[in-house]
């Protein structure tokens, strides 16, 4: 059951990972997709967010401390949609969806459920336009699943993390308290 | 210290109830609970109201318990206003799927608006 306020039109098509790219510093960065996550991909994840500086931290996540991030990460694994971006070995920015739902396990249709949206990119990567490939990729796999509503909150005074988001089609939900809600709806 | 209590019907709020009887039994407060009307809540202004009621006489209580009418921010603070309160006590943060804090929109009229300092439980 859908419960927020999505627009009536629909955006995309939005690419879909794996693929290759140059970030605006010249990397080349790796975008994997990466269905709940696990193994190595898990790990590399656990290890990109210890590096993470809690002062970039929004609404409680990502926690501090190598534990409560892999708790944290292991909770949300279960159905989450999932594209990371490598820079070589290392992790350098994880974007997710995580279905909002009690019982992650009986969804019929990714699109009878709303999907919460998360980006995180390494400091020392971030405003080199990775934060905009995770975003596109992620919904151009998430749509390429049959999800249709994906929703997200932001600091109301994050305007440029507003920006992003409007750009790719997310409007506000109309909930807006210290957070604003936004809402995309998918091809 | 003289402590008003701000309950409306959600877990979160019987979570401050708690949390309250216990500080006030430690501290040896004075307690006052105002119990606000809003709707869509897990539980009624009258469920609400009995459940204050029934756990601060088990713990031995002698507090005072208020309805208040009306948007329940505001009658919160305005109640706050008119008494002589050194802390308003109110519960809330949700968690996202994801994980993420959220505060809605009394918390954050009762944060903005209250005279006094304010305590969220969580």
């Amino acid at each position: 059951m859908v419960e927020r306020v999505y627009p009536d039109d629909r955006s995309g098509p939005f690419p879909c990972p794996p693929t290759t790219a140059e970030d605006q510093s010249g990397r080349q960065i790796e975008i994997r997709p990466a269905d709940g996550i696990e193994g190595n991909i898990l790990d590399d994840t656990v290890e990109m967010y210890t590096e993470f500086d809690p002062t970039d931290r929004a609404q409680g996540i990502p926690p501090t401390g190598e534990e409560r991030i892999r708790n944290w990460l292991e909770t949300i694994a279960e159905n989450s949609v999932n594209v990371v971006t490598y820079h070589g070995e290392n992790v350098v920015g994880h974007a997710v969806l995580v279905p909002d739902t009690d019982d992650p396990s009986a969804i019929d249709e990714p699109g009878d459920v709303e999907w919460e949206l998360a980006i995180f990119v390494l400091q020392d990567y971030q405003r080199a336009g990775i934060g905009t490939m995770l975003l596109n990729h992620l919904l151009g796999y998430a749509s390429d699943r049959g999800i249709e509503h994906v929703w997200l909150t932001v600091e109301r005074w994050n305007t440029p993390a507003i920006a992003l988001y409007e750009r790719v089609g997310f409007e506000p939900t109309g909930t807006e308290n210290f957070e604003q809600e936004m809402g995309i709806r998918l091809e | 210290m003289n402590v008003l209590l701000g309950l409306a019907g959600s877990d979160e709020s019987v979570t401050a109830l708690r949390h309250t009887i216990e500080r006030t039994e430690q501290a040896d407060d004075d307690l006052t609970v105002a119990v606000v009307e809003k709707s869509e809540t897990d539980r009624t202004q009258e469920e609400m109201y009995r459940q204050a009621e029934k756990l601060l006489a088990e713990a031995g209580l002698d507090a005072r318990i208020e309805r208040l009418e009306g948007d329940p921010g505001s009658s919160l603070v305005d109640y706050a206003e008119q008494g002589e309160f050194d802390q308003l006590v109110i519960g809330g943060g949700t968690q996202s799927p994801m994980g993420k804090i959220q505060l809605g929109s009394v918390t954050e009229f009762v944060l903005l608006n209250a005279p006094t300092t304010v305590k969220l439980v969580r």
